[in-house]
């Protein structure tokens, strides 16, 4: 099947098996989190000087959408530091399983929202302030804060990691993006899984917890909601769990069924979309608009976002894939055939990125070596002038990301459509289109 | 409790209490004095406190845009205050009292309001100074009556064509500053008009008289000076052209009452388009000592800031010369 097993490698089964390298990940990661939230909250409110924004919005998000999302898939949620507290509080300890029992709820999480509707929700309302969040220090301490603590909160209630399966703005498209990344961590051999008795990998035994996301390995076909945290890489006494290299986006071989996971294609494409008009267009009225939150042309750009994601990019795209069929059998072609629109959407995000990355880039030093804009010089970089990076090579990379996005997409439509038996052109058309209007937005 | 989670959970809450501990100790002791644009609140804090011959270390930065950093009434070199970084500045006084810094950037319509106070104590370096007092209280001006002048000169009235007219007519008794500061040019006009022997001489030409009076009572470094200070100052309302059109005047009248009354509470002002230098009825009617009032105090009424904290008497009379300058043509 093409795939390399990286935990053959006795180095990174170690690596894995062992919790000490991944935590002191995660609490360096806590302590930069911290950091973060401290930053936007006493030092200097002016964005481009400020840790909280520089090391958040253009540090983070580069590595992020650049490198983690298309090569490592989650590889960030396996060292977000934002369930560490509440995981702590959860399971009453922070290495291996105590022998008593947590005191705490540990409800399930209610069923009618065990799907990703809520994550859709969330990066939708940052979304809407994002102008605001990006430039505004104190805002972003106060989202920083306020996932920490609502996963702390949850944390207490439910089991798992619940924020992080069904909340996370971040969690939720990096998980629809992960599919097309060529790192997995699947099962060797399905039947041991079936003769597992205990099932220690999701109800956890002394050498671990049980899945923290809320995962039986035995049945993972895709990425999508593995968050990578290596607990079943610990807990399965067969050995049976592999982290694989595999090809790129062999998960989108399998299409989609489910609605909510459609949606967010829309909404991260939709996303990608506008913010390339309001971020990096000429339209001073957009971005006065999308900035002043609160006031009637904010309230206008809220209605215009919302509808474009919701109605009229969706309802283009149904008419796009069936627009003769009933409405059950539309619902599964058009889950289905939003999965082409999977890689359109990341490299959309990759080319929006490589713009203000690559423009704002030379902040990272001056914020490095003051962070908090009192003046330090730590590294004696603060005096950094600013300077875009790479504008001749910007241009070319993003036409690059974004025909090859298509070309991307294009050979999934052609996949999905002849697993589904549709056609893929009137999928390849609205890709095409999509892909030309972000074209005449970056370039 | 296992040892090694002890010892996990140890290193965990120490470097999570670091991550907060450093930064804030660190940032409590730094003093800075922020500045914003006067909407938002201005210099924060506002006021400082120094002793005579001390040195007072200030830590500025802006939070906004591009601000200065200027103290009035002394020789200190205005500095820039840039959004997210730090300017430091050291400042020594010699004598004791309350000095006004400000803004030397144009940074908004209420510019001109960013404005706090240095409070200087200790002893006094020499007891026997007194305070002048300014012309127009000694004259007992009244600033806000109206002065318009009733004649006004067809063109603009020429230095270089008085000078030659002043060859025949002894103009010494009008230089001396005593006669300048005190009169408007419209008056000199109507002392020159009303002499026998410049009896055939037409209004233009005793205009032009009058130009020149007024450029041998000023000098080319005085004007260079005013130019500079009108330029920093003044021109972001009046306009570089001295038209009353500067790049705040229509947000000003714009922004009416709501901007004036900002930090003024109840105060019942009501913005006014600045004044227009160029309108030779409004200049050939104010006589210096006028001009120097209404520079000193302040608009009352109006969006015109007071300059008595800012500017010393010299910086006000170099001032005056250069507002003369749209009416007249200068040429030395």
């Amino acid at each position: 099947m093409n795939r390399i097993e990286l935990t053959r490698l006795p180095a990174i089964q170690l690596g894995l098996q062992s919790r000490y390298p991944q935590l002191a990940v995660f609490v360096l990661m806590l302590a930069g989190y911290i950091f973060a939230i401290l930053a936007g909250l006493i030092g200097t409110p002016v964005g481009n000087q400020n840790f909280s924004i520089v090391f958040v919005w253009i540090a983070w998000w580069a590595v992020l959408i650049l490198f983690a999302v298309p090569l490592l898939g989650r590889g960030w949620c396996a060292v977000c530091p934002i369930p560490l507290p509440g995981e702590w509080l959860q399971r009453g300890a922070v290495l291996n399983p105590p022998d008593k029992k947590s005191k705490w709820s540990n409800l399930r999480w209610p069923k009618a929202l065990r799907n990703i509707w809520l994550q859709n929700l969330s990066f939708l309302l940052l979304a809407l302030f994002s102008s605001l969040l990006l430039t505004t220090p104190n805002v972003t301490a106060v989202v920083l804060a306020g996932m920490l603590f609502s996963a702390i909160g949850l944390s207490l209630v439910f089991e798992r990691r619940t924020f992080c399966r069904y909340l996370c703005p971040v969690g939720g498209f990096i998980g629809l993006y992960s599919q097309a990344a060529p790192i997995e961590l699947r099962i060797k051999d399905k039947q041991i899984c079936i003769t597992c008795e205990g099932k220690p990998c999701y109800n956890g035994s002394a050498n671990g917890y049980g899945c923290p996301w809320d995962v039986y390995p035995a049945g993972l076909t895709k990425n999508t909601y593995c968050g990578l945290c290596m607990e079943c890489v610990r807990t399965c006494p067969h050995d049976n769990i592999a982290v694989n290299l595999r090809p790129f986006a062999m998960d989108l071989a399998r299409p989609s069924a489910k609605l909510d996971e459609a949606f967010k294609a829309f909404v991260m494409l939709g996303s990608a979309m506008i913010y390339a008009a309001v971020l990096l267009g000429p339209w001073g009225r957009l971005k006065d608009a999308a900035y002043h939150v609160g006031t009637r042309a904010w309230l206008v750009y809220v209605l215009v976002f919302i509808a474009i994601i919701f109605i009229v990019m969706p309802a283009v795209f149904a008419l796009c894939v069936s627009p003769f069929e009933n409405l059950s059998s539309l619902k599964k072609r058009f889950a289905a055939a939003s999965t082409s629109l999977i890689p359109l959407g990341l490299m959309f995000w990759v080319a929006f990125s490589l713009s203000f990355v690559l423009t704002n880039a030379t902040y990272v030093l001056t914020s490095i070596s003051d962070p908090l804009g009192l003046g330090w010089n730590l590294f004696g970089t603060a005096n950094t002038t600013w300077q875009p990076l790479l504008t001749s090579v910007l241009a070319p990379a993003q036409t690059l990301a974004l025909v090859g996005g298509l070309i991307w997409s294009a050979r999934t439509a052609q996949d999905v459509s002849r697993r589904r038996s549709m056609s893929s052109i009137p999928v390849i058309a609205f890709c095409l289109a999509t892909t030309l209007i972000m074209l005449w937005l970056l370039l | 409790m296992k040892r090694s989670e002890l010892i996990t959970r140890s290193i965990i809450v120490i470097v999570a209490a670091t991550a907060v501990a450093v930064p804030v100790w660190v940032w409590s002791r730094t003093p800075l004095i922020h500045a914003r644009i006067a909407e938002n609140g201005g210099w924060s804090p506002d006021v400082a406190r120094a002793r005579v011959g001390e040195p007072l270390h200030l830590h500025l930065t802006s939070d906004d845009v591009t601000h200065g950093f200027a103290v009035g009434q002394t020789d200190v070199q205005s500095v820039d205050v840039f959004p997210g970084k730090i300017t430091d500045i050291t400042l020594v006084f010699d004598k004791p009292g309350t000095y006004t810094f400000y803004c030397t950037r144009w940074c908004g319509i209420n510019h001109w309001r960013m404005r706090g106070t240095i409070e200087v104590s200790g002893a006094v370096s020499d007891p026997l100074t007194s305070v002048e007092r300014p012309l127009y209280v000694t004259l007992g001006l009244n600033l806000d009556a109206p002065h318009d002048s009733p004649s006004i000169p067809g063109v603009r009235a020429s230095a270089q064509r008085g000078r030659q007219l002043a060859a025949d007519f002894p103009i010494s008794q009008f230089t001396n500053p005593g006669f300048y500061r005190a009169h408007s040019p419209y008056q000199a006009w109507q002392i020159l008009r009303a002499n026998d022997s410049l009896s055939k001489n037409s209004d233009q030409q005793i205009w032009d008289m009058v130009a020149f009076i007024w450029q041998s009572s000023s000098t080319t470094a005085q004007i260079t000076a005013g130019r500079q200070l009108y330029f920093q100052n003044c021109a972001a309302c009046h306009g570089e052209t001295g038209a009353a059109n500067g790049v705040f005047a229509d947000e000003l009248a714009a922004a009416g009452k709501a901007s004036a009354q900002m930090t003024n509470g109840a105060q019942n002002m009501a913005v006014q388009r600045p004044a227009d230098f160029t309108d030779p009825q409004r200049m050939l009617g104010a006589s210096p000592a006028l001009l120097q009032g209404k520079i000193l105090r302040g608009g009352m009424g109006t969006g015109m800031p007071s300059w008595g904290p800012i500017f010393s008497q010299e910086q006000v009379w170099d001032l005056i010369v250069y507002l003369y300058s749209f009416q007249f043509e200068y040429q030395w």
